[in-house]
This record gives structure tokens, C-alpha cells and sequence, in this order.
């Protein structure tokens, strides 16, 4: 009686299991299955042609590249500092460790529409349109949507995966590290950046990692910084707009207007967007278990 | 220079005194640059918890006439009390937040009731009674999941499943508050499933050795050991998850329909408060009292989605006491 009971429970959680991985299996098998023709060299080197029923996304890679890659150089940076000071200066009991981390921690649940509100708010109306009264005249430069805006928004969004991911890796560097160092008369900033940061790389690169896989597929906070519908051109200057991957899935779904011809198109788009993140995950992962295996040895 | 004792607060900057002026200046130099680099990495930590201000405080500027009256068209009043419209864009713009809070929560609900029973009874599962090779399996599998875009899980249900959804269940629309809550449900399954695996896996293994000494079998160690002690974990988990769901824009965004209607019926059209915002921000007056009402909505957002994930934050913190004692 009481195996009977036991057995079904145990089979109904695996049952449970099953269904979230088979609804990960439909989605992926989904997209390969409808967007594996379309795809090819040329549709990720092309821009679109013929109001987006034929041709490639070229521009929308592009975008998105461009758009991660300053995003980073923001969020690495500033996640790294703060999470050097989680890991290596603050003080539990402290007042101010315990307002960042609330801070940090409330960050990460902002929801991403909320993001691109403040990206509007601030680093357009109030920034852009400073450096635009101060610097041009009040001419409309900087005080627009452009890909130098979007990605300060989805810096600030990204800042806590970055802070998370670090934190960790610096946490798993053993206490000896950091005491054989200052033993031999080293100050603290030297230990930091000769001893532990090294040390730590790997999460470093993590944290890299899941923000830029984030930032490629986050749609909401750019949709009024910076996201283009459709743009002849590249982006080449800091206040031009740009064509990004998940905008570009949102407006063919949504938008386009022949949506049955654009529909192979949007299932490539789409396989391409879910490859990227999914090898950026993936690799992300692979580094994380390097870097626990050897925290255990 | 007189060799100082070593204490708790100078142990990183005290060293060995060394003979010669060179040695000094040197030491001198290695010292300034520590503190400065000290000061320089607190300022950026005092930066993080600026950065949460300055999101709520330039959210909520834009919607600040509102309430002081001053915006045309809409004020803070009339958006809570009758006639219950959004009507942005009509020769009389009506502004009330009610219908979209109640198809924000419609929503919601039916994501986290599809989700939770999955993601709690996956997350046993997991912790409990999956062998190890399983485990090292489903754990990265849904941080795949995790890890698929909203855009993505939005035009999955979009383009593939809502039509048939619609021809399964003979829905009178396509695009209505269940399919959303569905669609909805697969970014919510994640964050319940990690935090209460997480749980899960806090609860130290004696619990489970006593229990299992005692002649109970695993699932009713799993069930009445087990999952109480982890059990507000599990409540941060559902908080959690809910806080996710509330702010989740795009996905809502594309199938939910967008139809600010006044009605309890899951099977109609619903607007929520994100996909508000998404769909009129874009063609909105800079200023204009519509422009303020979007605004009034992400602070609203922003400050439900605060109080969620600082509830969260507490279960979370009194499951780590009820473990492992006050820390």
C-alpha cells in the first residue's frame, strides 16, 4: 500500500518533469524544424529586402553585436567593482552592505519595461538632452533614441548578472590565496588584482557571458532607446539607431506586413537568436563547472 | 617609522617597517594607492544603490503632475474611480488603471497556477528523487529554458500554439488571458523551479537520515520532512515567481490580445500594465497626460514588483535562519 502511494507520488513529480522538458524540446525541435532552410551564409550576411519578406538580417546581427558589445564595456566594469567590494571589503554587519544588497537584489526584479522607462527618462531626456543643451547648442544630437542609450539601459539591467556571477567566483577563491599573499607584505588592492582577480577569471567571463546572452535577447528596454523597425543603413556613430535581433523577431511576428511571407524568414530570425543564447549559455555553463571542479580539488 | 601592533582594522594596512627613505616612499606609495582603490571601489557600491533610486525617481517624475493635478487630461483620481476605460486614443482619452491592473492579474494568476504545481513537483523531483546522472541533466536543461528569450517564447506561442490552443479548447478569441497565462507560465516555471530546488537542496542531509531511521520511506520524508523545512524557501519561490510575472512584457505583449476589457472571463482578450506601456509609448506625445499615465503605470509596476522581490528576499533570508540559525 504505502510502495503503491510512494510510486505514483515519485511518478507524478517525474511526469512533472517530463512535461517542462518536453515543452523545451517542442519549442526548440519547432524552431529547427521550420527555420532550418531558410537558413543559410547568406541570410545571416544580407540585409532585408522587399519589406522584409525576402533577404537576410544581417543588420539586426549587427545591431546586436554592436549593442552587447557596449553594453559590456559598461556593466563589466561597474559589476566587477561591486562585486570586489561584496566579496573582498564589505563588512555582514555593516550598513552599507546591507543597503547594496538590497539594492543589487531589488535591481534584478525590476521588470525590463521598467528599464526602458528610466532609459527614456533618464539617459535620454535628462543626459542626452544635457550634453545636446550643453555641448551642441540644443540641437538634437545625444537627446534621442540611439544605440549609446540602449545600451546604458540594458547595462543597468545587466549589472546584477554581472555582480551575481562574479561575486561567486571570488567567493570560491580559498582564504589561504588571499593570506599568503598579504603575509608576504603585499597591500590589499595588490592582492586583489595580482592574486584573486586571476584567480577568478573564469567568472569574470561568466559574468560577461550571461549579460551579453541577456542583452541579445532582451526586447523591452530597447524598445523606445534605440531599436529600429527597419534601417538602411549600419550604425556607425554613438547617437544612431539600430536593428536588434529580438526586436527584429517582435516586428515580424507582429508587425510585418505580409506576415505569411515573412514567415520562414521569422522562424531563421528566430533559430539564430535561440542559437546564440543558447551557445552563450552553454559555453557559460561549461566555465562554471571548470571553475567548480576547481574550487573542489 | 614604530612598528605598530597588529589589529582587526590596520591587519591590511600595517607592514613591516623597512630601513632606507626609499623603502618608505615606496611603502608610502603602495598605501595611498590601496586606500584610494578602497575608496574608489565603495563609491561604486554606493553607486548600485544609487542607480535603484535613480530608476524610481525618473520613473516616477514623469508621472509626478498627476498627482499634483497639473497634467492635461488625466490626474491621479480618475485613474482608480468610474467610468473603468482605457480609451488613450478617442476624441474624450479615458485613463483608469482598473482594467489593466485586473488583466495584469488575470494573467498572472493563470501562469502561476499552470506553473507552480510543475515547477514545485519538478523541483522534488530533482532534489529528491532523481538518480545523480538525471539530476546533472534537468538542472541545465532548464536553465536553457531559462535562458530562451521572451521575445522568443512570445512568438513560439504566437505562431505556433495559439491556433491550435484556440481550435483544441474552441476559444471565441485567439489571443485571449489564458493563452497568455500559458505563454506566461513557461518564464515563470524557471525562477519557482531554481529557487525551490535551491531550497531543497539548503535542507541538510541529517534531516533526511532521521526521518529515514524512523521507518519513514523517501517520499514521506520528502513530503513531510523535506518540503515543510524548506518550506519558506518555497515561499519565496512562488513570490518570486510572481514578481516575474507581473513585469513580463513581451510575451504578454504578443498573445494576450491587448484588449483593455473590464471582465473576469479568462477566455477574453486582456491588457496588462507592461504591454501598456510596450504598445503606446512608442506613439505618445512627449509630456502629454498620456505620456504621464504610461509612466504612472512602470511606477506602479516598479513599486509592486519592489515589494515582491523584498518579500522574496525575506522568506528567502528566515528559510537560511530555520536551517542553519541566525547568522
Amino acid at each position: 500500500m504505502r510502495t503503491a502511494i510512494d510510486r505514483t507520488f515519485v511518478g507524478l513529480t517525474f511526469v512533472a518533469t517530463l512535461i517542462i522538458l518536453a515543452m523545451l524540446g517542442v519549442i526548440i525541435g519547432n524552431v529547427i524544424f521550420h527555420g532550418k532552410d531558410r537558413l543559410s551564409l547568406e541570410f545571416i550576411t544580407t540585409a532585408p529586402e522587399n519589406g522584409m519578406t525576402a533577404g537576410g538580417i544581417f543588420p539586426a546581427i549587427f545591431g546586436t553585436a554592436l549593442l552587447v558589445l557596449l553594453m559590456s564595456l559598461a556593466a563589466v566594469p561597474f559589476g566587477v567593482l561591486v562585486a570586489i567590494y561584496f566579496a573582498e571589503y564589505s563588512r555582514r554587519d555593516s550598513r552599507l552592505y546591507r543597503w547594496t544588497r538590497m539594492a543589487v537584489n531589488n535591481l534584478a526584479g525590476v521588470p525590463s519595461i521598467v528599464f526602458g522607462l528610466f532609459g527614456l527618462g533618464f539617459f535620454i531626456q535628462t543626459i542626452g538632452r544635457g550634453i545636446d543643451r550643453g555641448l551642441y547648442g540644443g540641437q538634437l544630437v545625444y537627446g534621442q533614441p540611439s544605440i549609446l542609450w540602449a545600451a546604458m539601459t540594458m547595462a543597468v539591467l545587466t549589472l546584477p548578472v554581472v555582480i551575481i556571477t562574479v561575486e561567486e567566483a571570488l567567493r570560491a577563491v580559498p582564504q589561504d590565496y588571499r593570506e599568503a599573499s598579504l603575509a608576504l607584505g603585499a597591500t590589499r588592492l595588490q592582492t586583489i588584482v595580482r592574486v584573486i582577480l586571476p584567480q577568478a577569471w573564469g567568472g569574470v567571463m561568466t559574468g560577461a557571458i550571461l549579460a551579453i546572452s541577456r542583452g541579445a535577447g532582451e526586447v523591452a528596454p530597447v524598445l523606445f532607446t534605440g531599436a529600429a523597425y527597419f534601417l538602411p543603413y549600419l550604425p556607425t556613430h554613438a547617437n544612431d539607431q539600430f536593428m536588434q535581433l529580438g526586436y527584429h523577431v517582435y516586428v515580424l511576428a507582429t508587425q510585418s506586413p505580409n506576415v505569411e511571407a515573412s514567415k520562414p524568414i521569422l522562424f531563421s530570425t528566430v533559430l539564430v537568436l535561440l542559437t546564440l543564447t543558447f551557445l552563450l549559455n552553454v559555453t557559460a555553463m561549461l566555465i562554471r563547472n571548470r571553475m567548480r571542479q576547481w574550487a573542489t580539488r | 617609522m614604530k612598528q605598530e601592533a597588529l589589529t582587526k582594522d590596520n591587519f591590511y594596512t600595517s607592514s613591516t617597517p623597512k630601513s632606507g627613505k626609499k623603502a618608505d616612499s615606496k611603502l608610502r606609495r603602495r598605501q595611498f594607492f590601496d586606500r584610494l582603490a578602497r575608496g574608489f571601489i565603495f563609491t561604486f557600491a554606493l553607486l548600485a544603490i544609487g542607480i535603484i533610486f535613480l530608476i524610481f525617481v525618473y520613473v516616477a517624475r514623469e508621472a509626478l503632475p498627476l498627482f499634483l493635478g497639473t497634467a492635461e487630461e488625466a490626474s491621479f483620481a480618475s485613474s482608480f474611480t468610474a467610468p473603468f476605460t482605457w480609451q488613450p486614443v478617442s476624441s474624450v482619452p479615458r485613463y483608469n488603471v482598473i482594467p489593466l491592473i485586473l488583466g495584469t492579474f488575470k494573467v498572472t494568476l493563470i501562469a502561476l497556477l499552470i506553473a507552480t504545481p510543475l515547477a514545485l513537483a519538478a523541483a522534488l523531483y530533482t532534489a529528491e528523487f532523481a538518480p545523480t546522472w538525471v539530476r546533472e541533466w534537468i538542472k541545465p536543461a532548464i536553465e536553457l529554458l531559462a535562458g530562451i528569450p521572451s521575445v522568443v517564447l512570445g512568438f513560439f506561442v504566437l505562431v505556433v500554439m495559439a491556433s491550435w490552443l484556440q481550435s483544441t479548447f474552441g476559444f471565441h478569441f485567439r489571443l485571449n488571458a489564458l493563452t497568455a497565462g500559458m505563454g506566461l507560465s513557461l518564464a515563470v516555471i524557471p525562477i519557482i523551479y531554481t529557487v525551490t530546488e535551491d531550497a531543497l537542496s539548503a535542507v541538510p542531509r541529517h534531516y533526511r537520515e532521521a526521518s529515514l531511521a524512523l521507518g519513514a520511506s523517501a517520499v514521506q520524508t520528502a513530503r513531510l520532512v523535506v518540503f515543510p523545512a524548506a518550506s519558506p524557501g518555497i515561499g519565496a519561490a512562488l513570490i518570486l515567481g510572481f514578481g516575474r510575472a507581473i513585469g513580463e512584457t513581451m510575451i504578454v505583449l504578443m498573445v494576450s490580445g491587448n484588449a483593455a476589457i473590464l471582465s473576469l472571463d479568462p477566455t477574453v482578450p486582456a491588457r496588462t500594465l507592461s504591454a501598456t506601456i510596450a504598445a503606446e509609448l512608442g506613439e505618445v506625445v512627449f509630456g502629454s497626460g498620456h505620456y504621464r499615465m504610461l509612466f504612472l503605470l512602470g511606477t506602479i509596476l516598479f513599486v509592486i514588483t519592489s515589494v515582491l522581490n523584498w518579500a522574496g528576499d525575506r522568506y528567502n533570508r528566515r528559510l537560511r535562519e530555520k536551517l542553519f540559525g541566525p547568522s
